[in-house]
């Protein structure tokens, strides 16, 4: 074994790349409560106050503080930036200074024309030339291949988010083996895996073989972007300083080519804990050093930027990178793997405050300790910062060696990927199912020309035979536009550092997406159970409705419209199905639009639940704000009652609740009254 | 005067059909068809007794408290009906998030549908469900013995008692919530005899319930019961003030201002002193 491996336990993972091994074989499970952990340091402070300044002023700069407009950003286009070196233990930026905002044109050289004029600042003209006349982007491949359906749906919103002008992200590097074996090792078995290519040259072997290709230049690349800091990762990290900044350099490496809209870490923290207790047991570092360590790791991701336009912040809400980080979960043999680093991980929000990014998700599951329990709930409680999902149902189809991408897509780290893809607007497709595809908004003829509803009564059982056609209409256009868009992905703006970090033949999902998901399941239930009137323009489209009775509203745990919820999903993921993927991806779906809900809302005209036109949607799965009105546990059950296996992709419940309703200030009642009585 | 206005209320006939006064037989015949009359239900009640709770608020109550955030649960002859096994049914459905808890009934005023009450918690308690019930105990009547025949039987299927005490001093007890107290602190002792663990509860509203003296009072007065297992002090709050506003009914505490946490911890160490005090002469 090699020096830097002294102490570890030996297993496959030494002789093949295999980090789930070398995690199972070396981590230590930690059972005990937060006590040991240590507060920030002077530097730490410094540092982060330096954050804080620099957060200032790009607020007041109206948002960005500085963008590169001639330097398009690689691995190593860019020298080392620094806070101040002297000070920071773990160091990194995606340019050659803090809050810099690298140029990323080859998703789309427009949007990154954009993201710079609406900022204030102008690209390189000579730039803009080249990637116009001589090098194609995404974008440009993308709208070549498009045909005029597909052009009307993108227009109409009926499918909506489609990432054809910027990286599609969502993919996780398994940035750990930068740090368990170093580059050296990686390069070498990439070479194998070339060497093992089929001889026949059919296009998915010569694509391999370039994709390889692609991917070691890329590995030769995050060494030499190191060592401009210094260090040498061709080798194994030796101590845990070096295995969390093995481990960032091979994130920042990712970022520095990469803008997609979710650009996630993986699961770290168990892995990175067997250094940490390694050093810890021989004296190397002291907990204090190591938290300092983790504080500037997670320090670095807060500063992880990306240049936007101002129309994707309005669709995400803001400026999110999606730095998601999975921790703990639980062994597929049953054991916790909560650790020291684990708490490490999540303390950084009581040592530099609260945050969104990192987004510190938790793999919830029964089976944690009651400790870790406790911590989490402590932090939550104080900070807000802490997402939550469910391990137990993850496990059973990911094993326990995944992470979350974005924000609830779960994968494989190293072995599975996915094909981010956008949203279909299933509230439009029930009024384009009504209106037999006209848009309700711009009138136009977006949808086939199918038969539109006749009566002044919506029927359910006509509704729900239209609603079927237009949603294997809608799935139809949905898919064939994903399969441009990721085709083109591959082709132009190819993501070889963090497929550097995988392994050959990855699984691919090919990631749909729902919208509207509430809204349709209430406008059918109204349609069932009270009785809802059309109301038609001067054009004879329906564009509003009359509802009178009562219906069951998602949200309530009521089944008879929950059922109505779960069918849509099953129906919509069925349809999807049915069609050809894009290098055979395996289709999901997801219920997620966190963010972007506002927009969709928007773009959607009245519909039978009451909603007005323009306004929100609700988020994700959720009920429409205001209709669960039967509590939390209710509410929450018509979420879960949902079917994983066709939305495997991920279901989202966003769940707000005054820290009131979730029970007693512990000062002001305690359930013991000798507690209060003996004070 | 207690006892009368208690057993009005017990025949009073728009309630006839929860009232005590059946024959067993009658009872037996009508437990199948039994409903209580529900306002509504909350799948996540988390500060109504111990863990995450499944809240049934009954419709119905006969107190009128001056600062009752449910003023729309006081009508008698209003709500949805609801069989205890529905009840158990929608609990039923979501038991994983209530491992620490359990069902409470609240309202409204439990105690007024208490035929209800025993058959739900005997059904609680044969599923092994935590049993707690909210109360103002301003139904109980010692003197009603057909009455207390009930209070008798669900006793035992009741683990945990919540007693909303809401004033010590009679007459200011009066004014507060248009009833007497004297029956509410007998049910303390009758609680106490019975060996129901107990939580105290009191609103301490400023100005209103937030004298020095009675507050100790009312700590010395619970202190002698060794039932009392908490002592759950609530801040007034003024969010209940905008469904007078919709019933049309009059607001009586208008411009008392709602009960800020700090000074909260200071009155309930008054009740803390009293229980204390009560507590050291019965040891010696």
């Amino acid at each position: 074994m090699r020096s830097e491996w002294n102490d570890f336990v030996p297993g496959k993972w030494d002789r093949e790349v295999n980090v789930r091994d070398f995690i199972q074989k070396n981590y230590t499970p930690y059972d005990g409560d937060e006590s040991f952990l240590a507060g920030p340091t002077q530097n730490t402070k410094d540092l982060w106050n330096q954050v804080l300044d620099l957060q200032k002023k790009e607020r007041e700069a109206g948002g960005v503080l500085d963008m590169d407009t001639k330097v398009v950003s690689t691995i190593t286009s860019h020298g080392p930036g620094y806070l101040d070196k002297s000070k920071e233990t773990i160091v990194g930026f995606q340019t050659d200074k803090p809050f810099k905002r690298s140029l990323q044109p080859y998703g789309g050289i427009r949007m990154a024309e954009k993201a710079c004029a609406d900022n204030g600042y102008e690209v390189d003209p000579e730039i803009s030339e080249f990637f116009t006349t001589h090098r194609k982007t995404h974008n440009a491949g993308c709208f070549d291949a498009y045909n005029p359906e597909m052009r009307a749906c993108r227009t109409s919103h009926i499918i909506t988010g489609l990432p054809d002008a910027y990286g599609r992200g969502r993919i996780i590097g398994d940035y750990r083996r930068v740090a368990l074996y170093g580059i050296d090792r990686l390069i070498e078995d990439k070479e194998e895996q070339k060497a093992s290519t089929g001889r026949v040259m059919t296009d998915d072997v010569i694509r391999l073989r370039e994709e390889i290709s692609e991917q070691i230049v890329a590995l030769k690349m995050m060494k030499t972007m190191a060592a401009s800091y210094g260090c040498d990762i061709s080798k194994p990290a030796a101590n845990v300083q070096e295995a969390i900044q093995w481990t960032y350099f091979g994130y920042l490496c990712s970022v520095k080519e990469q803008n997609g809209a979710a650009m996630s870490l993986g699961r770290t923290s168990t892995f990175l804990d067997c250094y940490a207790q390694r050093d810890l047991k021989n004296g190397t570092f002291t907990e204090e050093q190591i938290q300092e360590f983790v504080d500037h790791f997670i320090m670095k991701l807060r500063c992880v930027k990306f240049a936007r336009t101002p129309e994707y912040n309005q669709i995400f809400a803001g400026d999110p990178v999606w730095v998601t980080e999975s921790l703990v979960g639980v062994c597929v043999d049953g054991f916790h793997m909560v650790t020291k680093m684990s708490f490490r991980y999540l303390h950084t929000l009581e040592n530099l405050g609260a945050a969104p990014e990192p987004n510190l998700t938790v793999l919830w599951s029964t089976r944690l300790p009651q400790a870790w329990k406790k911590y989490c709930a402590k932090i939550s409680i104080t900070t807000s910062s802490i997402q939550y999902e469910n391990d137990d149902l993850m496990r059973v189809v990911h094993g326990d060696d995944y992470g979350i991408a974005c924000c609830v897509s779960s994968m494989v780290i190293g072995k599975e990927m996915q094909f981010f893809g956008a949203r279909a607007n299933l509230a439009k497709c029930l009024l384009y199912a009504l209106n037999g595809g006209i848009d309700e908004k711009t009138k136009k003829q977006v949808g086939p020309k199918y038969r539109p509803v006749t009566g002044d009564v919506l029927d359910y059982d006509d509704v729900m035979e239209k609603f079927s056609d237009m949603i294997e209409w809608q799935a139809d256009v949905y898919v064939n536009t994903l399969n441009i868009i990721h085709y083109m992905h591959d082709k132009y703006c190819y993501e070889r550092a963090e497929m550097a970090l995988h392994d050959r033949d990855v699984k691919r999902y090919f990631a749909t997406g729902v919208a509207g998901l509430s809204i349709v399941a209430d406008s059918l239930s109204a349609i069932k159970y009270a009785k809802v009137e059309v109301i038609r323009d001067e054009d004879g489209i329906i564009t509003d409705f009359k509802t009178t009775g009562e219906f069951p509203k998602y949200g309530n745990d009521d089944d008879r419209v929950d059922d109505i919820a779960q069918m849509i999903v099953h129906k919509f993921m069925t349809a999807i199905r049915r069609h050809h993927t894009y290098r055979n991806g395996v289709p999901t779906t997801s219920i997620l639009t966190i963010t972007s809900n506002v927009t969709y809302g928007k773009a959607t005209g009245n519909t039978p639940d009451g909603r007005r036109a323009g306004q929100p949607f609700a988020p994700g799965a959720n009920p429409m704000h205001g209709r669960d009105t039967h509590g939390a546990v209710a509410s929450l059950s018509s979420v879960s009652k949902l079917p994983f296996n066709d939305a495997q992709d991920g279901i989202s419940n966003t769940f707000t609740i005054i820290p009131g309703a979730l029970g007693k200030e512990d000062k002001v009642f305690a359930g013991d009254i000798d507690i209060d009585l003996n004070k | 005067m207690g006892i009368n206005t208690s057993k009005n209320l017990y025949t009073r006939p728009k309630t006839a059909i929860l009232n005590s006064n059946k024959d067993k037989r009658i009872n037996c015949e009508m437990e199948a068809f039994m409903e209580g009359r529900i306002h509504s239900l909350e799948s996540f009640g988390t500060v109504d007794g111990p863990g995450v709770r499944y809240v049934v608020f009954v419709q119905g109550c006969p107190m009128r408290c001056a600062y009752c955030h449910n003023p729309d649960t006081w009508e008698m002859n209003a709500g949805t009906p609801m069989s205890a096994d529905e009840i158990i049914q929608n609990y039923k459905r979501n038991e994983a998030f209530y491992t620490n808890g359990g069902i409470t009934v609240t309202g409204g005023e439990p105690l007024m549908q208490i035929d209800f009450l025993i058959e739900l918690f005997g059904k609680c308690k044969e599923k092994g469900i935590h049993t707690c019930l909210d109360t103002s105990g301003i139904a109980f009547n010692p003197d009603n013995a057909p009455l207390m025949e009930k209070f008798d039987r669900l006793m035992p299927l009741t683990d945990l008692v919540m007693l909303d005490i809401k004033h010590i001093d009679p007459e200011k007890h009066e004014w507060l919530v248009k009833q007497p107290n004297k029956n509410i602190l007998k049910f303390l002792a009758y609680l106490d005899e019975k060996k129901v663990d107990t939580w105290i509860r009191h609103v301490v509203v400023p100005g209103v319930t937030d004298d020095d003296t009675d507050l100790y009072n009312l700590g010395y007065f619970i202190g002698q019961f060794s039932c009392v297992k908490a002592l759950d002090a609530l801040p007034y709050h003024t969010m209940g003030r905008v469904k007078y506003e919709k019933l049309g009914l009059p607001y009586r505490l208008d411009g008392v201002e709602p009960m800020n946490q700090k000074d909260l911890l200071v009155k309930k160490e008054k009740i803390l002193d009293g229980i204390k005090a009560r507590r050291a002469e019965l040891e010696k």
